[in-house]
């Protein structure tokens, strides 16, 4: 608990009917790296501004370094945040713009180029000190926006959604160039994002937000291999999310003549009867219940596997992205299934749509999540 | 093809015509103020500036001009200092009823200078100010200020939504910000509304007329002179103020127009 920089505390935040952000508990410890990653109106930007003093909260409480500051002015906050528009002064130039944040603090000027030319030559644009806002390319704006933000040399830092109007190598360039920064400054960075590769690439850890409540909070590894629930595992995408009913418990004889091994259930599905490993919470049988497969975690053969959980189907369309193929078929009975590979295994399958094919995994790769 | 050239001709010849239309009386305005000519006839007399030693000699014209700079700078100041509240107003907060405050605060242009001339004066003399400088500059910047607003208000419309919020962030209080980002970023259009404003006033005839009483005002003084017989004193009287107003009215567009021109870019 010492060590929690901010807390949010049962906050909700109404705008007329409607809930921005519902009950939210949060606790982000000092030097961490945090993302609050969801769909747009999912509430990560108003989570931001409430820590940032810009909304006040309807209920519950924020925290910072222990105290609460829900009636704390942002311009007391020392919260500083880099914007998605980046908000930089158009009639200032580039060091006017950094040094902002010291001359609100009454810094001498003197001291205030000195410390404003530090942090353009930490960003590696210290030669445009004197130019125009305008002059400048959005990677350099970028720069100028973060340094604008570090030159108080805060404990926090904000970002909204600040690479979304970048080109994409420039968003890989920044990556690199912000979990840098924040491992050498060693300061808490809150940094909201709709994008999963920003998020998963940087954060320590993220939180995932839908409809005003945290849906999940894990490591990026957690999410992407254990979603909690039905959005997580939509949301995060190449997931196979398959409902049916508790069929067989551990122990009970499985569809299959064998018997269901310890921490694992067998559900009916319509796409078939498969063994889901469960851990401790075990479904009752007869129950519903919803499993997850990783598109990643499933393989295809033209010949049907042995044993095992599998399913036949028809390939329907194929996704390039670079190396990796994203297989997209369709069972009998219409059930979608993605399956994710490399090139060159899909080569040697030789498909094309229409290929009828036969999708496997193991038991130890699909997991049951949360029931709605 | 052939057809659109025409077309494009058609129209430069009919934006030609127009402003021909407009400019026409202005221009004959300031051939006569130096035409030697008592009555403005063709062909021209000789070349003169006794009609501008005339004005300048005229003991009526050059306390008219000291009124109406007096006029015309305090109706500028205060029309645009009450037309950025405004526009600020408007930028900033959201509140019932806000339709109707635009409305109102847009509403004096509208009204017949002639009503708005007698409603001043019916309100001034109550308050026992008419036929005072203070009269007119009340008057003045009453018309004076929606044209500041809508000046201010369209800067304030390329504004960065998040600028303001961007300063509290960096440690600006609500003052500061108005002084180191609003005012500064609304800066060009707070010029050239002056300059509107200033010529706006200085232009007026029917309202100033209305409420001046002895303090009158150039226009009102170009009025009497024209009412007791032809003088092309006038013309000089009239070329001056021309000039002065349009000067006014340039740099307020070169201003508006370089603002825009830089919003575009800074897109």
């Amino acid at each position: 608990m010492a060590d929690d920089l901010v807390v949010f505390d049962g906050v909700e935040k109404h705008f007329g009917a409607f809930t921005a952000v519902r009950s939210l508990d949060l606790s982000i410890q000092s030097g961490e790296f945090v993302a609050l990653m969801g769909p747009s109106g999912c509430g990560k930007t108003t989570t931001l501004r409430m820590l940032a003093g810009l909304d006040t909260p309807s209920a519950g409480e924020i925290r910072l370094n222990g105290e609460r500051i829900n009636e704390l002015p942002a311009h007391h906050r020392q919260t500083p945040m880099v914007w998605q528009s980046l908000a930089l002064f158009p009639f200032l130039n580039v060091r006017e713009n950094v040094e902002f944040g010291l001359k609100m603090q009454n810094v001498d000027p003197a001291m205030r180029k000195s410390r404003a030319m530090d942090w353009l030559d930490r960003m590696e644009i210290v030669q445009f000190a004197d130019r125009h806002i305008d002059q400048l390319s959005g990677g350099q704006r970028q720069r100028v926006a973060l340094a604008r933000a570090l030159v108080t040399e805060p404990s926090i830092l904000l970002l909204d959604e600040p690479l979304s109007a970048l080109d994409a190598n420039l968003v890989i360039r920044m990556q690199g160039v912000l979990t840098r920064l924040q491992r050498s400054l060693g300061i808490t960075f809150i940094y909201v994002t709709h994008s999963q590769s920003e998020a998963f690439a940087m954060a320590d850890r993220v939180v995932i937000m839908n409809e005003g409540e945290i849906a999940q909070v894990g490591s990026s590894r957690d999410i992407y291999r254990n979603p909690a629930n039905q959005f997580v595992a939509e949301f995060v995408g190449r997931n196979n999310i398959i409902s049916g009913t508790v069929h067989a418990a551990a122990g009970d004889i499985g569809q299959h003549g064998e018997t269901v091994p310890t921490g694992c259930i067998e559900i009916s599905a319509d796409a078939g009867v498969f063994q889901v490993s469960c851990g401790s919470g075990e479904p009752a049988k007869g129950s519903a219940a919803t499993f997850v497969v990783g598109a990643d975690l499933a393989s295809v053969t033209t010949a049907e596997p042995a044993d095992g959980n599998k399913l036949q189907a028809t390939v329907i369309s194929e996704e390039f992205v670079g190396a990796v193929v994203t297989l997209f078929l369709e069972t009998a009975d219409a059930v979608e299934f993605k399956v994710q590979l490399q090139q060159r295994e899909l080569d040697k399958l030789a498909v094309e749509a229409g290929s009828s094919l036969w999708v496997s995994w193991d038991t130890s790769s699909a997991h049951l999540i949360e029931q709605r | 093809m052939k057809s659109a050239t025409l077309s494009t001709w058609i129209l430069r010849a009919y934006i030609a015509i127009v402003l021909l239309f407009v400019f026409a009386p202005l221009l004959a305005s300031l051939v006569f103020s130096f035409n030697s000519d008592r009555f403005p006839s063709l062909p021209l007399g000789e070349f003169t500036t006794h009609w501008y030693q005339a004005v300048w000699n005229n003991d009526a014209v050059p306390e008219a001009l000291r009124n109406s700079v007096i006029v015309s700078l305090s109706s500028a100041l205060l029309g645009t200092f009450i037309g950025f509240c405004t526009a600020y107003t408007d930028y900033r907060y959201q509140f019932r009823g806000k339709s109707l405050y635009l409305g109102l605060a847009l509403l004096p242009p509208t009204i017949p200078l002639v009503i708005m001339g007698l409603a001043m004066l019916a309100w001034l003399s109550r308050a026992g100010l008419s036929g005072t400088l203070f009269a007119i500059i009340i008057a003045h910047t009453v018309l004076c200020a929606p044209f500041a607003m809508a000046l201010i208000r369209l800067r304030l419309q390329q504004i960065d939504p998040n600028l303001e919020a961007a300063a509290w962030n960096l440690g600006a209080s609500e003052w500061r910000t108005m002084r180191s980002v609003i005012l500064p970023f609304t800066r060009p259009s707070i010029i050239a509304a002056l300059c509107l404003t200033a010529a706006v006033s200085f232009d007026e005839f029917a309202v100033a007329w209305f409420v001046s009483g002895l303090n009158k005002t150039v226009p009102v003084v170009i009025l009497e002179i024209l009412q007791g017989n032809v003088d092309p004193q006038i013309n000089a009287i009239g070329t001056f103020v021309f000039l002065v107003s349009i000067t006014l009215v340039v740099i307020t567009q070169l201003i508006v127009m370089k603002q825009n021109k830089r919003h575009r870019h800074g897109r």
